[in-house]
This record gives structure tokens, C-alpha cells and sequence, in this order.
């Protein structure tokens, strides 16, 4: 059973805040879906491998690590890598203060 | 000219023989699409400056009488997923909403480098989460067979745009169901190709384990003509396989002859809408007389591939969607610390699904929960991947019905997300093996709702998948629309 403690535990792992109505809904719903995962404790798995990946079940070539030459090449330009931030100073991302509290 | 049930084949060949221009074409798209889009949705953005300068490329070629690229003049959708440099990009989220992409999406290039002209960017659910389009950021697309009815989900938009005429054909993301639950519900050709088949470079990340890409068209040759244009290696794509490209149009077409379908019980049982059934059966039927031999077989841990599905993916996405933090694109809400920034940022820029998930997918993956959750959830995926090793060992495609009923009203499962998540009970385990799958439609329901047949096929055996939905979908004649 997932409880209030929980959600407000994840929500800050997740950095979320969530209203409290979002969070009476959240842990009715983390409940009920979880509820359903639980079926997956009707089955053996002892003998099954943990699958993070389907490459390997295939020879695609892919199941190893793809390398490639470690030259340099172009990158994305710096203003353009700026263009979307919320809030620069033209040279840097700007966020609230870190380090002083 | 009528572009009411324009394919890509005919669209192209249309240029070529100059009964058109590419410029007319996308006139009469964004004529239709100014007409009757209010009322569906499929569209979030339209990138008119772009189409047109794409149209008059491929008309001043046509002038010279260059020879014309394969997909030359084809007007086609995006799905709002894939990045589209200089134009809106959003994933179908608030977070993204006035996020301009810096790059393209390698399918984006391969297909205008293909002579296609892409319209626009299709609704979705936001960040590909959902099976109804419901949760988009920005609003809901309405089915074009019935406006009272959801298109499917998450590349709702996609299959709608396709449906209602508005673009020959598009692409969209499947991630659970994404692109073939859509394409069911709007009576349209949607191909999930095999995991590493196409690139995702540039595809905004849900699930990286999970997410494929894939079009949508009017028919299997469609789809085909499509695939080919974006499967192959991409240096930009690790997952990208090393694997040939086939020539798929040679396959479309071929006699079906000796193929053995198989038919899993899992999938025609409880729960499954009789007129889905009575559907698919007769689809069935026309394969046995084509020459195919009807095998029963059973996928026996069918029932748990959504569990599985719903922590893998979840925590996959809790992951991927850490990115969105008010720093570097997309939404920022001000907080005095940075930990506070980041919170308001995402609390005002995610859906109720997305938070959902994220919350979902940061649990399983939490200390004390990662073994009971997510190691158990990746060695179930291991005994599904062996259901389908096993079956195609004696089988050479399975066919189930793409979902178990037709499209659903617009917030009938809006309130109850495991109810909408069981919608794609019969897509999400193809995703989780990484095989091909397609759905092509096989009928209607007596109110008229588009019917969908799914196709699964071995790693890479497109060829296969294709032969037979074109077989299916010639020997049905099913009229679309």
C-alpha cells in the first residue's frame, strides 16, 4: 500500500510538488494501478533473465555497445543552444542561486 | 484535383505526370485543413513557410524535368514528437509549448529529403502518454467517423489528419499501442516497424526501451512506400540497427500462398467486442482462402504484459522527462531556490497523466522497491519474449484484433486511468519484444466505427508483415472512409 508518507517522498525525489488534491488523487491512483502490477507476483520468474533491452534478443548487430571514433566534430552552435532557455545572459543558463542558502 | 482520398502514390504520381503542381497540392491540404480541422483537432501547428519553399523546390524541379525524388510533392503530418528545426515543438505538453526545435528529427530529413512536404505538426497525448489523445496540453482531437468519439492515442492527431483527408499520410510514435490503437480507431494503415528498424534521433524521449517510430497511410503500399524512405542505420541513433533495408514494394503484393497465420487464444477471449470478433474472423477466413494456413496458438503470459508495460515504461519515463527543469528550454516557473524552481516548473507545466506516470515510474524505481517492481517487471518481459519466440518458431505472423472494441467516447475513461491504460492491452507487447506490428482496418461496427486487424511479424520481417495485411486489405476491399 502506498501512503501519504510515500507520495510526498517520491513527489520529491521526482522534484514535484503537487496540490493536495493532487495528491488525494495520486495516491488513489498509485494504489489501484499498483494493485493491478502486483498480478506480475502470480509468476515464476526465477529462470527469466531480466530483459532491460530488446537487442539482444535478435542479431541486429545492436547488442553490443555501438562505438564510434572518438574524433571531434560540430556541435549544436552556441546561440543556438540558447535560443530556448527561459532565462540567459547570453553566454550562460541562468538559475537561481545554488551554493548560499 | 480531389484530394479527398489522395494516397501518397497517387499524390506522387500526380507531380510526375504534371496533372499538378506540389504548390496546388499543399493549397488544397490547407484549404481542407482550414475547413474542416476546427472540428477534429488533428493539427497543433502548421508550418505553412516551410511547405510551400519544400513545394517550390519540388516544382522547380519537376520544370527543369529533374528526375523527382520518391516521395516528391507528397503532402504528409508529424506527429508534434519529432523535432522540426525552426518550427514549434511540443510533444503535445505545456512544458514545450513555445519550444522551437534547433534540429530536425532524422525521419523529418529522410522523408522532405524524399521530396515530402509536411504540413504540420499533429495533436498528441502529451509526451506519447495515453491511448485516447485526452491528455493533450492543448486540447483533444475529435475522431473523423464520429466527432463524439476519441481518435485513439497517443498519435491521435496523426491518424486523424490521414483519416479526415487532411495530409496523404504522417508519422507517428508507438511506445505501447501509440501508432496501430489509432490507426484502428480511425480506419487507417498504421505500421510500428521492429525496435532499431528507424532512427529516433530527434523523437522526445518517453520510453528509450520501447519507443518506435512509424507511419501512418490510406493503404499497406502507403506505409510501405513510407517505411522505405525512413528504415536504415543512423550514426545519430546507437539503437539504430546495422540491419539491410529491404526493397518493401517488392514484397507488396506477393502471393500469401502457404504462410501460416497464427491465431492466439489470448486474444479472442473475455472482454473482446463481439462486432471486433465478427471482424477479424472474416479477415481471417479471406487469409485461409487466399492459402494460409490458420494455426491456434497461445502467447500464455498475455495478461501480464500490461503490469509489465506500465512499470517498465513508467520508470523509463520518470527518467527521460528529469530533462524538463525549467533550465535549459521549455516552461520555468520562478522559485527562490533552485529545488523550488524546478518543482513550480514542473508542477505548472505537466499534465495530470505525466505526473501520474513520473510519480509511478520514480516508485518502482525507488530504494526497497526496485526488485519487487522493476527487476520483476524486465524478467516478465523475458517469458513475453519467449511467448513470441516460441509461437514464431512454428508460425510466420500472428493476427489478433488491434484492440478489443472501437473507438470509445470522448471522456469515457478519462477518470479511470487503468481502464484507458487496458486499451492497449492487444498493442503493448509487441513493444515490449520489439517485433513489427501493423494495423490495418478490417471493418465496421454497426455505427459505423473503422474495425482494426493487427499483423505481428519476427524482428525485421517487415517483408512479411506487409504481404500479408496487403493481401488482407485487397481480398476485403475494405473502402476507407
Amino acid at each position: 500500500m502506498v501512503t501519504e508518507k510515500d507520495v510526498s517522498y517520491v513527489a520529491e525525489l521526482a522534484h514535484l510538488e503537487l496540490t493536495d488534491e493532487e495528491r488525494v488523487r495520486m495516491l488513489r491512483d498509485l494504489n489501484s494501478i499498483l494493485g493491478y502490477i502486483d498480478r506480475l507476483n502470480q509468476l515464476d520468474t526465477s529462470n527469466a533473465e531480466p530483459m532491460a533491452q530488446v537487442a539482444n534478443r535478435y542479431g541486429s548487430g545492436a547488442e553490443t555497445n555501438a562505438m564510434r571514433p572518438d574524433e571531434p566534430r560540430p556541435s549544436l552552435p552556441h546561440d543556438e543552444a540558447l535560443q530556448n532557455a527561459p532565462v540567459s545572459d547570453g553566454t550562460f543558463f541562468k538559475v537561481p542561486k545554488v551554493i548560499e542558502r | 484535383m480531389n484530394i479527398d482520398l489522395l494516397t501518397v502514390d497517387a499524390a506522387r504520381t500526380a507531380v510526375l505526370e504534371k496533372q499538378t503542381t506540389a504548390a496546388d497540392l499543399v493549397d488544397a491540404f490547407y484549404a481542407k485543413i482550414e475547413a474542416d480541422d476546427p472540428a477534429i483537432g488533428a493539427y497543433l501547428t502548421l508550418c505553412k513557410d516551410r511547405a510551400y519553399q519544400q513545394a517550390e523546390r519540388i516544382d522547380e524541379m519537376a520544370d527543369r524535368g529533374d528526375p523527382l525524388p520518391p516521395l516528391a510533392g507528397v503532402p504528409i503530418a508529424v506527429k508534434d514528437v519529432f523535432t522540426t528545426k525552426g518550427v514549434r515543438t511540443t510533444a503535445g505538453s505545456k512544458i514545450l509549448e513555445n519550444f522551437i526545435a534547433p534540429y530536425d528529427a532524422t525521419v523529418v530529413a529522410r522523408l522532405e529529403d524524399a521530396g515530402a512536404i509536411v504540413l504540420g505538426k499533429t495533436n498528441c497525448d502529451e509526451f506519447a502518454m495515453g491511448s485516447s489523445n485526452e491528455n493533450s496540453g492543448f486540447r483533444p482531437v475529435h475522431n473523423p467517423h464520429d466527432h463524439s468519439r476519441v481518435p485513439g492515442g497517443s498519435s491521435g492527431g496523426s491518424a486523424a489528419a490521414v483519416a479526415a483527408g487532411m495530409a496523404a499520410a504522417s508519422l507517428g510514435s508507438d511506445t505501447g499501442g501509440s501508432i496501430r490503437q489509432p490507426a484502428a480507431f480511425c480506419g487507417v494503415v498504421g505500421l510500428m516497424p521492429t525496435y532499431g528498424r528507424v532512427s529516433r534521433y530527434g523523437l522526445i524521449a518517453f520510453a528509450s526501451s520501447l519507443d518506435h517510430v512509424g507511419p501512418f497511410g490510406r493503404t499497406v503500399k502507403d506505409v510501405a512506400i513510407m517505411l522505405q524512405q525512413i528504415a536504415g542505420r543512423d550514426p545519430l541513433d546507437s539503437t539504430s540497427a546495422e540491419v539491410p533495408v529491404p526493397n518493401y514494394l517488392e514484397h507488396v503484393g506477393q502471393p500469401v500462398t502457404g504462410l501460416k497465420i497464427g491465431m492466439p487464444k489470448e486474444y479472442f477471449g473475455e472482454g473482446l467486442d463481439p462486432e471486433v470478433w465478427t471482424a477479424v474472423e472474416a479477415a481471417l477466413h479471406e487469409l485461409a482462402k487466399a492459402g494460409c494456413k490458420i494455426v491456434p496458438i497461445s502467447l500464455p503470459h498475455t495478461a501480464y504484459a500490461i503490469p509489465t508495460y506500465y512499470v517498465v515504461a513508467t520508470a523509463e519515463a520518470s527518467s527521460n522527462l528529469a530533462r524538463y527543469d525549467g533550465v535549459r528550454y521549455g516552461l520555468r516557473a520562478e522559485g527562490k531556490t533552485l529545488a523550488e524552481m524546478y518543482r513550480r516548473t514542473r508542477d505548472a507545466g505537466f499534465g495530470a497523466e505525466v505526473k501520474r506516470r513520473i510519480m509511478l515510474g520514480t516508485y518502482v524505481l525507488s530504494a526497497g522497491y526496485y526488485d519487487a517492481y522493476y527487476l520483476k517487471a524486465q524478467r516478465v518481459r523475458c517469458l513475453l519474449a519467449k511467448d513470441f519466440d516460441d509461437a514464431f518458431a512454428a508460425v510466420d505472423v500472428i493476427v489478433t484484433p488491434t484492440t478489443p472494441t472501437p473507438a470509445f467516447k470522448l471522456g469515457e475513461k478519462a477518470d479511470d486511468p487503468l481502464a484507458m491504460y487496458l486499451a492497449d492491452i492487444f498493442t503493448v507487447t509487441a513493444d515490449l519484444v520489439g517485433i513489427p506490428g501493423i494495423s490495418i482496418p478490417c471493418g465496421k461496427s454497426k455505427d459505423g466505427l473503422p474495425i482494426g486487424l493487427q499483423i505481428l511479424g519476427k524482428h525485421f520481417d517487415e517483408p512479411t508483415v506487409l504481404r500479408v495485411a496487403h493481401a488482407t486489405e485487397h481480398a476485403l476491399a475494405v473502402t476507407l472512409n
